[in-house]
């Protein structure tokens, strides 16, 4: 080995298991901040393609607040902005990880509102036709004909957004959440293997998101969504 | 009557698109609706199941009035089967799942009851073997014998076709129109907008000719070919014959 370029990867059987837990933490904001985004995300999706104005109006406004601004911000307005004004008033605040599944699930349900109108429009309003000309309702129709064959076409974008939200979780760094980054950082305070643990972070990001992927190429072959 | 229309109007907005349309028809009646492109013919059929809105007019359709806002639409809509130019299957279901939805989901009839009558259905339009098949799967004569047997499920009183043969091969139109024969033969009232000049002959009970958002001329097939008396329509004929 090259002198005074000291690699000490035994560091890594130490910082594994603490790695690990910041994994859990990743995953479970992840997920759950993705399944109450796809819930905001698809009541706003819906909205946009909606004929009412004021639901309309709110849904664009929250889609374009959000996309206009980094996530970053939105996590440290909410966890420092916001809860400042609740300790003020309620005497009462978000907790860091609650805060930031709630960032992930603001951010992503802005993206995903995107996703659910673009593949709501695209099918093809003769699908809307033949539903009603049968008698059912436009809910129905929507529920029973058009939702199926969008939601085969979100499933794409929707893996996409996945990867994404995994990685923005890493920002939860700077809102003392536990997850994977933040417990890197922590190992690097006490070790200083900035070089050896910075590259376990890096790994374990990659090993997850190509999980995913992979799963998601598996998905849409088996649906043959594209 | 079982389809009574009068002065009917339907503007885009500024554009008149029908400029008071009158007509009549009968129970078991067949009537064929044909005109040039751009004339009203599909904008006419679409009004008579209101898939689009009424601009000023009255329409009757089996005893129900189409611009009374208390009338109930869908209700109205489970009587008047329509048929597709682009047959609009949904490709998510079969074919036995396209045809058992409305009846399953709208009406809410029992499922096993309604496989059956879908699984006859099927077999009347020639596709028994094809019930458990996706309509990427279909020929396009087929995906329109699905389409027509999905209307059929619900049990219409009348069928509307608007162009049903327009989208296919020549060598599929045939399989489609003896279809559409012998559901005139059994005495369905149908009003189908059509090319199919051999058809509307050999089945039509009535032809109306429509230039221009107004009905121009109607009579039976025999006069309407042989002997028109309006100039558009002959100048139509001659076009296309
Ligand atoms: N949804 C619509 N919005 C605006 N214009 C329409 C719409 N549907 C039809 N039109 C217009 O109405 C006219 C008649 O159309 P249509 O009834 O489809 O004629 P046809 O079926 O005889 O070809 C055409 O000029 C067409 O462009
Ligand atoms: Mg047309």
């Amino acid at each position: 080995m090259v002198s005074g370029f000291n690699l000490d990867w035994g560091i890594a059987i130490y910082a594994l298991p603490l790695l690990l837990g910041g994994i859990k933490l990743t995953i479970i904001i992840t997920i759950a901040g993705l399944f109450f985004g796809f819930l905001l995300g698809a009541a706003a999706g819906l909205a946009r393609t909606s004929k009412n104005k004021p639901l309309y109006g709110i849904a664009t406004v929250y889609v374009e607040a959000i996309r206009g601004t980094p996530i970053l911000v939105q996590a440290l307005y909410l966890y420092f902005g916001v809860n400042q004004l609740l300790m003020q008033t309620i005497n009462w605040k978000i907790e860091s990880v609650p805060a930031g599944i709630i960032a992930i699930a603001i951010n992503s349900g802005a993206y995903i509102a995107e996703i659910v109108r673009g593949a709501v429009q695209s099918i093809d309003k003769g699908q809307v036709e033949a539903g009603r000309s049968l008698g059912l309702s436009s809910f129905k129709t929507f529920y029973y004909v058009v939702w199926p064959q969008a939601f085969k076409r979100m499933i794409p974008p929707l893996g996409n957004q996945f990867i994404i939200s995994l990685k923005d979780t890493s920002l939860f760094a700077f809102i003392a959440v536990g997850e994977l980054l933040r417990q890197g950082q922590i190992v690097i305070s006490a070790t200083f293997a900035a070089f050896e643990i910075y590259t376990m972070v890096a790994v374990l990001y990659l090993a997850m998101t190509l999980s995913i992927s992979t799963v998601l190429r598996f998905v849409e072959k088996r649906l043959d969504v594209s | 009557m079982i389809i009574k229309v009068e002065n009917l109007h339907k503007s885009f907005g500024e554009l008149e698109v029908l400029k008071g349309i009158d007509c009549e028809i009968a129970e078991r009646e067949v009537v064929c609706v044909i005109g040039p492109s751009g004339s009203g013919k599909s904008t006419f059929l679409r009004c008579l199941n209101l898939l689009e809105g009424i601009t000023s007019g009255k329409v009757i359709v089996n005893g129900h009035d189409l611009t009374d806002p208390k009338t109930d639409i869908n209700k109205v809509r489970t009587e008047v089967g329509m048929v597709f130019q682009q047959f609009n299957l949904f490709p998510h279901m079969t074919a036995l799942q396209n045809v058992t939805l409305a009846p399953v989901k709208g009406l809410g009839l029992p499922r096993d009851q309604v496989n059956q009558t879908a699984l006859k259905l099927l077999e009347k339009v020639g596709l028994s073997d094809k019930a458990h098949v996706y309509p990427q799967n279909l020929s396009g004569g087929q995906m329109q014998r699905v389409a027509i047997a999905r209307a059929l499920a619900m049990n219409p009183r009348i069928m509307l076709f608007d162009e049903p043969t327009s989208a296919l091969d020549p060598e599929l139109v045939g399989e489609v129109l003896t279809v559409m024969k012998e559901l005139a033969r059994e005495g369905m009232t149908m009003v189908v907008v059509t090319h199919e000049m051999g058809f509307a002959r050999e089945v039509a009970d009535r032809v109306i000719f429509m230039d221009h958002g107004v009905i121009v001329e109607e009579n039976t097939p025999q006069e309407i070919f042989t002997n028109p008396q309006n100039e558009r329509t002959r100048a139509f004929l001659n076009m296309i014959l």
